[in-house]
């Protein structure tokens, strides 16, 4: 029998850097859409439907000196190969446990920094999709920001700290994943913060994020000041944590800008969107730390998983930003835009309340990359 | 709708790779051009099964879904209708076939290929007899009018031809290459 990997050990490989190798054995149009990627791994796809009379064809593509992890849609089709490939000699085979369905909904919580006060910030990274979640503790309390479905994961990391979860907060309606955020409130007896200009279809109370009505973590003062910054969803509201970090949601991400039409509304929205990148966010300082809610290249995942940067440098840098002519930007954003995310009309009424699929419909409407940036 | 198999394999709970698995030993006891339906409850199951299709040179036909259950239709390769030598004299590109049909001209039109495949799409008022029963079915059909036969790349229509030539009809034309490359108007059974 093959050896077992959890997407855990996986992780870690990912964000320390380790080489490894994958054998993805599910179908190319799958392969092509969504996969494995970051830090330094190497990608092989083949079906295992052409494996099944044996691994012949593929091993002299295979190495023999780091490990071999056989991934496929739920584990399954990922067990039967790596057992093929270790009766074949490959000692160093193992199987992704649960497969794209359990990677997709792993988080590796990443420390960001330390704040004045004594508190810390962590992300949390969903390495499977591209999505990225904030945790603020101090002082015994915590706050999450764009908090995941899986909200197991922020209550063992709460309560391992022995942190009380007093807010959720996102930065606005998703359309590319499930929020975590109202579930993980009423669960923890948590406030559930929402830009109101994105909550108009809700069907649930929450506490409508303004600017100006700071939210606060812990004794000591862990600003949370919300900057209004429209353009993703008309709602979509930034946050600057400590005066050092910059939450940006589906704004501005490191080597991308977000996109205007997953609500149906690009040209209303690509204003709105210019505005804020161009005019808003300038007026901050350049030293803030952008931490944006999504990454979609494997290159923006930086040493030890981390994906950040300084606001100064993306404005050098970021494609998405250096664009001076306005209607160019305006065709940048509303034309030959990449395909939307999975089953995201369904997600925005998740988020809305207006639909209650069960989990395993909601696994299913998650699976893929996250898809909500345009690239400059 | 309901459509003809020779085999139908309950896969139904089996997870990925299961259906395939099975599909593949099932598909090797079928006479070659036999058609099998694949019971499963995997959603990766369709694109898992066409792909697979595709390499093995079986014919994926389609997918039906009713209540929870999919239900696949495969045709085994057949070796016999690559290989023919002899051809029938008389043929029609497809193209004149379509330039007839949309003129409104009566064309008699005789589709031989497995009523699966029918099912899942055909020229509208074609008459469908398998190829494996043309022998038994011939004579229902009026051997006075000019017949135009077709299957899907043009073989087994060409091997139907040369049947019913034959057997007495003498205005047989086999359309060429055949469904495979119809663009034009289709009926479907469901």
């Amino acid at each position: 029998m093959a050896k077992i990997m959890s997407t855990k050990e996986l992780a870690t490989k990912i964000v320390t850097g380790e080489a490894t190798f994958i054998l993805d054995v599910r179908n190319k149009d799958e392969f092509d859409n969504w996969k494995i990627e970051g830090g330094k791994v190497e990608l092989l796809n083949e079906a295992y439907f052409n494996l099944l009379d044996g691994v012949d064809s593929i091993t002299d593509k295979l190495p023999k000196d780091k490990d071999i992890i056989v991934v496929c849609a739920k584990g399954g089709s990922s067990e039967m190969i790596a057992d093929m490939l270790e009766e074949a000699g490959f000692q160093n085979a193992y199987s992704l446990e649960g497969g794209m369905k359990a990677w997709s909904e792993h988080l590796e919580p990443v420390k960001i920094g330390d704040l004045k006060d004594g508190g810390s910030l962590y992300q949390f990274v969903r390495l499977g999709k591209g999505c990225l979640s904030y945790f603020i503790e101090s002082n015994g309390e915590a706050a999450i920001i764009d908090t995941a479905r899986m909200i197991d994961t922020y209550e063992s990391f709460a309560a391992k700290k022995g942190l009380t979860i007093k807010h959720t907060i996102d930065t606005h309606l998703h359309a590319d994943h499930i929020s975590g955020g109202r579930r993980l409130a009423e669960k923890a007896g948590a406030t559930y913060h929402l830009p109101p200009k994105d909550a108009t279809e809700v069907t649930f109370d929450y506490t409508p994020v303004e600017e100006g009505n700071d939210i606060t973590v812990g004794k000591t003062t862990v600003k949370v000041q919300p900057i209004y910054s429209p353009g993703h969803t008309i709602g979509s509201t930034s946050f600057i944590i400590d005066d050092t970090y910059l939450i940006t949601g589906d704004i501005l991400f490191v080597k991308s800008i977000g996109r205007p039409d997953l609500a149906g509304l690009a040209e209303d929205w690509v204003g709105d969107l210019r505005n804020t990148l161009y005019s808003k966010y300038k007026e901050l300082s350049d030293d803030l730390i952008v931490l944006p809610a999504h990454y979609s290249f494997p290159e923006e995942l930086g040493e030890g998983g981390r994906v950040a940067a300084r606001l100064g440098d993306l404005y050098a840098k970021n494609s998405g930003l250096q664009v001076d002519d306005e209607d160019v930007f305006r065709k940048m954003v509303t034309e030959n835009l990449p395909p939307q995310p999975n089953a995201y009309q369904e997600i925005r009424k998740t988020n809305m309340g207006k639909i209650n699929p069960d989990l395993d419909e909601q696994k299913e409407m998650e699976t893929g990359p996250n898809r909500c940036a345009v690239e400059g | 709708m309901s459509i003809k198999a020779n085999e139908v394999l309950d896969a139904k709970g089996l997870a990925c790779p299961m259906p395939i698995v099975r599909t593949k030993k099932a598909i090797a006891s079928l006479e070659p051009g036999q058609v099998i339906e694949v019971q499963a409850t995997d959603k990766g199951s369709t694109a898992d099964m066409k792909a697979w299709a595709e390499g093995t040179g079986h014919q994926y036909l389609g997918t039906v879904e009713e209540a929870d259950v999919l239900k696949h239709y495969l045709r085994k390769a057949s070796e016999a209708e690559a290989k023919e030598e002899i051809k029938h004299p008389h043929v029609m590109e497809l193209a004149d076939l379509r330039t007839k049909i949309e003129a409104g001209e009566a064309v008699a039109l005789l589709d031989v290929r497995e009523p699966a495949e029918y099912s899942f799409g055909h020229i509208p008022g074609a008459i469908n007899i398998p190829l494996g029963e043309l022998e038994e079915r011939f004579e229902a059909l009026d051997k006075d009018k000019a017949w135009h036969v077709i299957c899907r790349s043009g073989n087994r229509s060409d091997l139907a031809a040369q049947k019913l030539t034959a057997k007495g009809f003498n205005k047989v034309t086999n359309v060429v290459p055949g469904m495979s490359t119809w663009d034009g108007a289709v009926e479907k059974d469901n």
